[in-house]
């Protein structure tokens, strides 16, 4: 099985590679993560997982500029309905739209948009940075083992706004419900960094590599 | 909700851990490396590397100290100290960096935060601001390591910076630095206050009442301190559960 990280030039990937090698151990797979910027790697891959720092149109304008890679996606994730995994503006990806430098189209995987975060306090800092817990809306396999109160690494200052509530697993409290999680069929974005948050991440991404939706 | 997040600095020069007193007479406190993968299984919330001496001396070394330490520990890690421009920032976060901090080069062209905040995201682009009290609420920024005096008021800097698109100050101050004597609070205040980004307080941390007292007192969202942690002083969960009893929700559970 391959693990495939897809590299559309957003920042870091080494420790997400790095944490999601340590998963596989965990999980005792025998998979092997591949980072690729290669739109064919997808048809051999088991996962997908679409990581993402920066601004939503950047990340959305990398991804374009990989020949062949959103219609690979859809095909791979939708059509075939491979895991995949979207992570912080990798998340934000899986929306209709992003509102953050201007108006850019998402994947239209998750009906909603992603806007800047506006916490009730206005004291609360932007971006949303540091460690904050999760409040399950509703269980899912890859929160096996992750008891309520355990934290994540957050980083952003914008969020995704669900259209329909069903597709919100979790929240995380910033001056208001913000969605932490999202999931629909195979698909699941994360708003924190799994690959940041110690034993709690590589467990999730454990359990990810796990789940067979 | 939000914790507190208590960050051991490594000061790094040549590849080891150094802590300086007022900046200037280094004593080695090991192998970063090691010391990284110990403050992540003690719980630390993040961890900041500060190459000390890089604004004027070859720094490689510290590329292959960020990607060993990526590999062991998977938490925030950030990386200051000579980065000049953004080849430097996609190298370190190319090794493994989260976030990079500037100081030097954002003085020298205030524009550089504003290009790397574009190109990379305000998340991961912090400015250190290294000051130092002039008269009752004015505080002079410095730079190369506190070396060199600017003329820059830091709370107007600060708030600069955040308007250029820095995601988080990284606020030391000069005179308490290596002293253990506390943060200099009104400064944390003043700029925490400023700013709308999160502030890192930074210098003179002592003892434990330091650290809370620069979230209660200091409005900080983060607190930095090196030696107390370096040199086994005490324990990062020490620290946790004294910011506890003190009222500064901090994240408990060990990983």
């Amino acid at each position: 099985m391959t693990i495939v990280l897809i590299d559309y030039g957003s920042g870091n990937l080494r420790s997400a590679t790095k944490a999601f090698e340590h998963a596989v151990v965990e999980t005792g797979m025998t998979s092997h993560v591949e980072v690729t910027e290669n739109a064919a790697a997808l048809s051999n891959a088991s996962h997908i997982v679409l990581p993402g720092v920066g601004t939503f149109g950047d990340c959305r304008a990398g991804l374009d500029a990989l020949p062949g890679m959103a219609e690979a996606l859809e095909s791979e994730v939708t059509v075939k309905g491979k895991p995949f995994l979207g992570i912080c503006v990798g998340m934000h990806l899986m929306a209709e739209r992003g509102l953050e430098h201007g108006i850019h189209d998402g994947l239209s995987w998750i009906p909603g948009e992603v806007r800047a975060l506006e916490p009730d306090n206005k004291t609360l800092k932007i971006p949303h940075m540091g460690w904050n817990q999760l409040d399950v809306v509703r269980p899912h396999p890859v929160l096996d083992g992750i008891g309520p109160g355990t934290h994540f690494y957050f980083v952003h200052g914008y969020e995704i706004v669900c259209a329909e509530q069903k597709h919100i697993l979790t929240t995380s409290d910033y001056g208001g419900a913000v969605a932490s999680m999202v999931a629909r069929d195979n698909l699941l974005g994360t708003q924190f960094h799994p690959e940041k948050s110690q034993d709690a991440g590589l467990r999730l991404i454990a359990n990810f590599l796990r789940w067979q939706p | 909700m939000l914790k507190t997040r208590i960050i051991p600095c490594l000061d790094v020069d040549h590849g080891r851990v150094v802590k300086g007193i007022n900046f200037v007479d280094l004593v080695d406190a090991g192998n970063p490396v090691e010391q990284a993968r110990f403050y992540g299984s003690e719980g630390a919330d993040e961890l900041t590397f500060l190459d000390i001496t890089a604004s004027h001396e070859e720094r490689d070394i510290l590329y292959d100290v960020v990607s060993h330490t990526a590999e062991v520990c998977f938490m925030p890690l950030t990386v200051g100290g000579g980065v000049r421009g953004t080849a430097d920032i996609r190298k370190l976060l190319l090794a493994g960096a989260d976030k990079v901090a500037i100081n030097t080069a954002a003085v020298d062209n205030p524009d550089f935060v504003r290009e790397a905040a574009a190109k990379f995201g305000s998340q991961c682009i912090v400015v250190a601001v290294d000051a130092k009290f002039v008269k009752e609420g004015h505080w002079e920024i410095f730079t190369h390591g506190g070396r060199n005096p600017t003329g820059i008021e830091a709370i107007t800097w600060a708030r600069r910076m955040a308007e250029y698109g820095a995601g988080e100050i990284l606020l030391t101050s000069m005179d308490r630095d290596g002293t253990k004597q506390g943060f200099d609070l009104a400064l944390t205040r003043a700029v925490a206050d400023a700013v709308p980004v999160p502030v890192i307080a930074s210098g003179g941390v002592g003892i434990l009442d330091h650290l809370s007292e620069g979230v209660t007192e200091g409005h900080a969202s983060a607190v930095l301190a090196a030696s107390i942690f370096h040199f086994g002083i005490f324990s990062i969960a020490q620290a946790k559960a004294h910011m506890q009893s003190q009222g500064v929700a901090v994240r408990l559970e060990k990983t």
